[in-house]
């Protein structure tokens, strides 16, 4: 880690460059839609674009970097990446099981109307290829 | 035999994997305790009686990676282009709930697609209800072309239980 910039090969220097701006440029789109979009199930989306292409093209800049610099290959962003990876999902499913409960116990949301808890029951009985019809419950008409 | 010394294979190679990562050698001493670390963890695991992962065709999980990675390029931008207003349907983009009736039950097999739809920038995993096996996703982008159960249950859930089950 000692040599900074000055025994960085050019070439490893600019990719490296150009992947964290990438990946940052991804993040930032996401942190945006948080801004953007209009429910909260459509902002937990939003997101996922830092904590998968995002996060990668990061990690991979890293990689590259520090190949370059110590003139080896020990790529422990590997385990960023793993970790990351196995991580973020559980935060986001809680969120969005956490609004869906708020919502189907009381009107505080966003006044998105979602499928209320076993309103599919109905649904196991039939062969999977008849009810594929997707049920487009927040249409927004309260917006 | 070899599963006195390692009941969970796949975990003591992870843990043997991540202590030389985090060493940042291949040195003797990193090897060793390395090899400590992939030999001593799964016997905690034993004492928590985790139900070991089994592998049935571990090269599935070759073409599975491939499909989830391209999904995952391909739906970060058009997730881009949604939160950037530039996305085809416009100001008439719907989103909204899907019901997904599930066959698989193991559970690792379960976490994985989880991981995978949630990873995936434009669906979310809200709901699994377990006696009736039924996933409920919530989708950002409802095009009226799109048939999510069937594109969840053939890239991802056709070739999970084949890993898995």
């Amino acid at each position: 880690m000692s040599g900074f910039p000055a025994n960085v090969p050019a070439w490893a220097a600019l990719l490296a460059a150009g992947l964290v701006l990438f990946g940052a440029g991804l993040t930032f789109i996401g942190a945006l839609g948080l801004v953007r979009l209009q429910t909260f199930y459509e902002r937990v989306h939003a997101p996922t674009l830092g904590a998968t292409l995002g996060m990668f093209a990061v990690l991979c800049g890293s990689v590259v970097y520090f190949t370059g610099a110590e003139g080896r290959f020990m790529p422990v962003e590997l385990l960023a990446a793993v970790f990351f990876t196995a991580t973020t999902p559980v935060t986001l499913i809680i969120l969005a099981r956490a609004a869906l409960f708020r919502d189907r116990t009381d009107r505080s949301g966003d006044g998105v109307r979602v499928p209320l808890e076993g309103e599919c029951a109905g649904v196991v009985r039939t062969p999977p290829d008849v009810i594929t019809d997707p049920r487009r419950s927040d249409a927004p008409q309260d917006r | 035999m070899i599963r006195a010394v390692l009941p969970h294979p796949i975990l003591s190679l992870g843990l043997f994997g991540a202590s030389l990562l985090l060493s940042g050698s291949t040195a003797p001493p990193s090897l060793a305790l390395a090899l400590l670390m992939a030999l001593a963890a799964p016997q905690i695991m034993r004492v928590l009686d985790v139900e070991p992962v089994r592998l049935r065709k571990p090269l599935t999980l070759l073409s599975f990676a491939v499909v989830v990675t391209r999904d995952i390029i391909r739906s970060n931008w058009e997730v881009a282009l949604v939160v950037l207003g530039l996305n085809p349907s416009g100001d008439k983009r719907v989103s909204g709930f899907v019901h997904i009736p599930l066959e698989m039950r193991d559970r690792y097999g379960l976490a994985v697609l989880a991981v995978v739809i949630t990873s995936t920038p434009g669906t979310i995993w809200v709901e699994y209800e377990d006696a009736t096996g039924v996933l409920l996703l919530h989708i950002l982008d409802l095009q009226d072309g799109d048939d999510w159960a069937e594109r969840i249950k053939n890239r991802y859930e056709r070739r999970l239980m084949e890993i898995f089950e």
